[in-house]
């Protein structure tokens, strides 16, 4: 909304200056988001042309004799509408103004055109920064003072304000002169709207009828016959184009400066177009089709309200008007509406149709009934004096059964306080309602009841009252007090303590944390997993773009990609992880959000360094973060061998604790690394559901184990098996062994002096009893019936 | 070296093999010598072990007196033997050690520590603070209804104030056939949730991801988080949600910092304002500072009084509970602190932005 200042003080007295003025607006809540300033001009003036002549050199210019009052100066004019009797806008010799040709504001110099010297220039809107109009000079009126300088004539200051929703008033120039008033201690002058009405009564001229209250609550009338269609007045078109609406013709231009006005948007139809003079406000029917002002023809559902006369609608109510019962050049008898429309189908309507217009700006937020005949006899009474004609006696005035009350709000001392934990002392109250133009009676001796005046639409409670309070009084007079009441006991959910954890874990082990879109493609998702053509992810319908559409349902797909684009930065070491939520529909309900961490390492396995090695991080370093995270929460996990297409082919493996899969790790399938463009020789990722994680934890406190008392022994084994002998079989097998505390593989041999299809592990297996120092008979027995074990169960024999 | 003598031993000979002895270690440097120097003065044979031997001959109290003195000796050199072969063996550690100098002017082997995102780092910052307060820490689900992310906040269809938050809609249907579920647009639906699951009193921050329909630039994004804040119970007045916040602001941006509130509105609190500090880049001054844009105040949150709507809706006694309601962005208030000019760093997760936190 733009608020120029000139037009603010036709209704209020602004002794501020303007930036102190939007200071005070913006800290009550009408935000002033820019203070714009129109002139600024120097040595420009208020001209009176005296007399023109012909260019003797030239066909096109004019010799024009400018008088500032004091003194006459003879310019050169180029301007086909410059006229002796004229008042201009005069830049003298030394003002700076756009040059027209330069492209620049530049100091007027005086200058000979063709032969004769002007001695300054008559302006058009654009040398002085006024608009874009060139065509020819700006004309002021008749009754500018000759001489004066232009700044003070013409120049102006516009707030724009930026409101929140519930401001619907401050979309006036009175709802704002209103706020300037209560902040400023002034008083507002209202406009007048006094007309003569002659011939015969309005009544006995138009039918008008309402067949859906629930869409309209009120819907009044006033008909002017005989006007004169035609250019706005100056002042009427100045006031418009500096609040940023463009002048059409008088009689609409009225409508557009009332709806600015008092906020009430109002419709002009041609009289003689509505058929059989009967208007009737009704739903749409289904399929009816009605041309719309801006020439497109719009097909309409019983949803939508429309203004009809005996036959077909000719006006979308509220919205925008009919292309055929427009006010035209030719038109003699106007029909103005000013009614109350119902905000929310008027929006729906809107939104529908895709039309938001100004009306529908402010008829959405819901106007005041008590509103429309305000605006509508101020805009009769201007369309009567800028248009003529007469206006016929009374007005139309439909109410529905919901009426026209100005809604009354109760205000207490008590609520006050309660609220804003202060007194305010209620003389103060009532001081501060008298200056919203609030009307108040007291009820009981704490209490008064508040009646809410037409312009404001967002007071229908008692704690809004109170914001009015407060906001005038100002917050810096509230207290700052602590809650005085006990704090309650709470533990964060289980699930977000493990996941600050591992958050924690995984960067103290150098892995970056990343945070990804959770909006991916559908082929980003089938890339890393095996999707369900039946239950597909969750789908955005109406998506930002064609990348962000599908909810996730794995972290491994942005992490990738994230990956991908890191890659181009260096060699890495890239080790980056995301802790967030995967989204796994559910029928007929929300989606199951469940927490994951992910993991991806790829590029060198340490920063380059004049000391390292040029290893590479694989799928041990990955497998190694996981064993990392869950031993630090006393996890214990398997890991299974699984073929996963999204994996390279038996370096995949499903984390498990009992049953339950608590994540995967592997490296990425070459394919997958080759459609995303990654560039290493392997991507190792991992990825953990932090639910099953969570179960699998140690339900209670960890206790206490006596350190060994007795020394162990230990025994080094070289055993040579099959090659597709898994590892942890070996472990396993020995340590369920008796006497056997634990067993560390030191090293893995395949090659010479090793069979084909045949591999060597050394083990350390170290034996230990609670109770006693084990004898080497004692240790040599278990170690022989573990040797026997192994062979039997995997072929297993001590290396020769 | 001394021939053995028959000469019976005086307390002045002992002395002076003593003296000659010790003189002469002291001169040693390598181990050969000081065996060499061992056999001599306490070897079988050796100088000292020769006047001990010949003690027998001296009558008794000579031979205690004079033993005494000659035992003493015997120990004292004993005892220099053991620290002179530990001066050589250290000599020589340090002389060899000399030998492996490093360049230390050479770079350290590298082992980066990963990093917590920046978002992590000031939603962990302004949750603690709260929690100081008394506050706990809920969370809530991204995909939401349409009922909590709007009706139970009083915005209801049809409401202009909807223009508030562009909404990206989940491509569902509820059985009447209007759109239901959506990401939510602000973490405020988790007022609604908390207040339904228990009763007062409630005093929760809410940290998560929220979403909009909205083009982004260098100051929105249509992915980021909030930070709610609730607190519900007898008696909690708009002082104390200024106290609550006056107290956040000082933990977060200083002790020093001044705090501002200025009318605004949401639909879910009344009276609503929002809050702004005092600058701390140019101690309010303004005057060409870029942060405040010279107006020398920082917008950091909205919040106000829970819209006692809100409370009936939740099925709370709007006559006997009171309560206050706040939000911010943890991606502005990081903005602010780290100087860092373009939201959309943030979620791009270039890595050489992400390891300057
Ligand atoms: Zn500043």
């Amino acid at each position: 909304m733009r608020v120029p200042l000139s037009w603010l003080r036709q209704y209020v007295d602004i002794d501020l200056p303007a930036r102190e003025l939007a200071h005070r607006l913006t800290m009550a809540g009408i935000e002033v988001s820019e203070v714009e300033v129109i002139g600024g001009w120097t040595e420009v003036f208020v001209g009176h042309v005296t007399s023109v002549r012909p260019h003797p050199n030239a066909d096109r210019l004019r010799l024009c004799v400018v008088s500032t009052g004091s003194e006459e100066l003879e310019v050169v004019c180029g301007a086909p509408n410059v006229a002796a009797g004229q008042k201009i806008c005069f830049a003298k010799v030394g003002a700076n103004i756009y040059n027209t040709h330069s492209e620049r504001h530049e100091t007027l110099e005086a200058a000979k055109i063709r032969g004769i010297e002007s001695q300054g220039m008559i302006c058009s809107a654009v040398e002085l920064g006024l608009g874009d109009d060139h065509s020819g000079i700006i004309v002021l009126p008749d009754d500018a003072p000759t001489g004066a300088p232009l700044d003070d004539y013409l120049g102006d200051t516009v707030l724009e304000l930026e409101l929140t929703p519930n401001r619907l008033d401050c979309l006036s120039v009175l709802g704002v002169a209103h706020e300037v008033a209560a902040l400023t201690g002034k008083k507002v002058q209202e406009p007048e709207a006094n007309y003569e009405e002659s011939g015969v009564p309005i009544a006995e001229l138009v039918n008008i009828s309402v067949a859906s209250p629930e869409l309209c609550r009120r819907y009044t009338a006033s008909l002017l016959l005989g006007v004169k269609i035609g250019p706005s007045p100056q002042w009427l078109q100045d006031r418009l184009t500096r609040a940023g609406l463009r002048p059409i013709n008088n009689v609409v231009d009225v409508t557009n400066f009332v709806m600015l006005e008092y906020n009430q948007p109002l419709h002009s139809f041609d009289y003689d177009l509505i058929k059989d003079a009967t208007v009737i406000v009704r739903r749409a029917r289904p399929g009816e089709l009605l041309t719309t002002l801006d020439g497109v023809e719009r097909k309409l559902t019983a949803e939508n309200l429309v203004i009809a006369d005996a036959n077909d609608a000719i006006g979308l109510g509220g919205v925008i008007g009919g292309a055929e019962s427009e006010i035209s050049e030719g038109t003699v008898n106007v029909l103005l509406e000013s009614a109350t429309f119902n905000g929310a189908n008027n929006r729906e309507t809107a939104q529908s149709l895709g039309l938001r217009t100004e009306a529908t700006l402010r008829f959405e937020k819901g106007l005041r009934p008590e509103l429309a005949p305000i605006a509508l006899r101020r805009a009769t009474a201007l369309i009567h004096e800028v248009a003529g004609g007469t206006v016929a006696p009374g007005i139309v005035d439909v109410l529905s059964d919901e009426g026209a009350d100005a809604p009354v709000v109760m205000l207490t001392s008590d609520k006050i306080k309660r609220l804003l934990g202060m007194e305010v002392d209620l003389e103060r109250v009532q001081g501060i309602m008298d200056a919203l133009g609030f009307i108040w009676e007291s009820a009981g001796d704490s209490g008064l009841k508040v009646t809410v005046p037409y312009w404001r639409n967002d007071i229908n409670i008692e704690e809004d009252l109170v914001e009015e309070v407060v906001r005038t009084i100002g917050y810096d007079s509230v207290p700052t007090t602590m809650i005085s009441s006990p704090i309650p006991v709470q533990q964060p959910a289980p699930v977000m303590v493990l996941r600050d954890q591992i958050k924690d874990l995984l960067a103290a082990a150098g892995i970056q944390e990343v945070i990804n879109y959770p909006l991916v493609t559908l082929q980003q998702l089938e890339q890393v997993e095996q999707l369900d053509a039946a239950a597909l992810p969750l789908r955005v319908s109406n998506p930002l773009s064609s990348d962000r559409e599908y909810l996730r349902t794995t972290l491994r797909a942005s992490l990738l990609a994230t990956l991908a684009a890191n890659q181009g930065h260096g060699a890495g070491p890239f080790r980056m992880f995301e802790a967030g939520r995967v989204f796994w529909p559910r029928n007929g309900d929300l989606p199951e959000e469940r927490e994951t961490v992910a993991g991806v390492l790829a590029g060198l396995r340490h920063e380059p360094s004049w000391l390292e090695d040029d290893s590479l991080l694989d799928f041990y370093d990955a497998k190694g973060v996981v064993e990392l995270v869950l031993d630090r929460l006393g996890v214990a996990a398997t890991y299974e061998p699984i073929d996963d297409p999204g994996f390279h082919p038996g370096r995949c493996a499903v984390i498990k604790a009992s049953e339950a899969v608590l994540g995967m790790v592997g490296e990425v399938h070459p394919v997958v690394m080759e459609r995303l463009g990654l560039d290493s020789p392997q991507v190792a990722v991992f990825e953990l559901y932090l639910e099953p994680v969570l179960a699998a934890m140690p339900s209670s406190q960890q206790q206490f184990e006596p350190l060994p008392r007795y020394p162990s022994a230990t025994r080094d084994l070289a055993l040579v098996m099959p090659s597709d002998v898994e590892a942890a079989r070996v472990t396993q097998l020995i340590l369920r062994h008796e006497d056997v505390d634990r067993a560390e593989l030191f090293d893995i041999y395949a090659g010479e002096n090793i069979a084909e299809g045949a591999k060597s592990l050394a083990i350390h297996v170290y034996f230990q009893a609670k109770d006693r120092t084990l004898t080497n008979e004692e240790v040599n027995r278990s170690l022989d019936g573990l040797l026997r074990t192994l062979e039997r169960e995997l072929n297993a024999k001590l290396r020769a | 070296m001394t021939e053995p003598s028959a000469q019976p031993p005086t307390a002045q000979r002992i002395e002076e093999i003593a003296r000659s002895a010790t003189a002469e270690l002291d001169s040693l440097e390598n181990l050969e010598a000081v065996d060499q120097w061992r056999i001599s003065y306490l070897g079988r044979r050796g100088t000292l072990t020769t006047v001990l031997r010949a003690l027998s001959s001296l009558d008794v109290d000579e031979r205690r007196t004079i033993g005494a003195l000659a035992n003493e000796a015997k120990n004292t050199l004993e005892d220099r033997l053991e620290q002179r072969v530990r001066h050589i063996n250290e000599a020589a550690l340090t002389r060899s050690a000399s030998q492996n100098r490093l360049d230390v002017t050479l770079p350290g082997r590298p082992s980066k520590a990963g990093r917590l995102h920046p978002t992590t780092q000031i939603v962990r910052e302004i949750c603690s603070a709260f929690v100081a307060m008394g506050f706990g820490v809920v969370e809530g689900p991204e995909v939401e209804w349409e009922h909590y992310n709007f009706e139970m906040l009083n915005i209801p269809k049809g409401h202009p104030a909807r223009d508030m938050w562009n909404t990206l809609w989940v491509d569902y249907e509820d059985p009447s056939g209007e759109q239901a579920m959506l990401l939510r647009t602000h973490t405020s639906p988790m007022q609604a949730r908390v207040m339904e699951s228990r009763e007062p009193p409630i005093r929760v921050v809410v940290p998560g991801k929220c979403y909009r329909y909205e083009a982004t630039d260098a100051t929105h994004e249509w992915h980021f988080y909030q930070v709610e804040g609730l607190a519900v119970g007898e008696g909690i007045t708009f002082a104390d949600l200024k106290g609550t916040l006056y107290e956040f602001a000082h933990r977060l941006f200083g002790e020093e910092r001044q705090i501002r509130f200025r009318c605004d509105y949401f639909p879910f609190v009344e009276p609503g304002v929002d809050m702004s500090i005092d600058c701390f880049a140019c101690q309010g001054q303004g005057g060409g500072c870029r942060i405040c844009r010279d107006s020398g105040w920082i917008e950091i949150l909205g919040a106000g009084m829970v819209h006692p709507k809100v409370l009936e809706k939740v099925g709370y006694d709007k006559d006997r509970y009171t309560g206050f309601a706040f939000g911010m962005g943890p991606e502005r208030i990081a903005m602010l602190k780290y100087g860092i000019d373009d939201i959309r760093h943030f979620y791009a997760n270039d890595l050489r932005f992400l390891r300057q936190f």
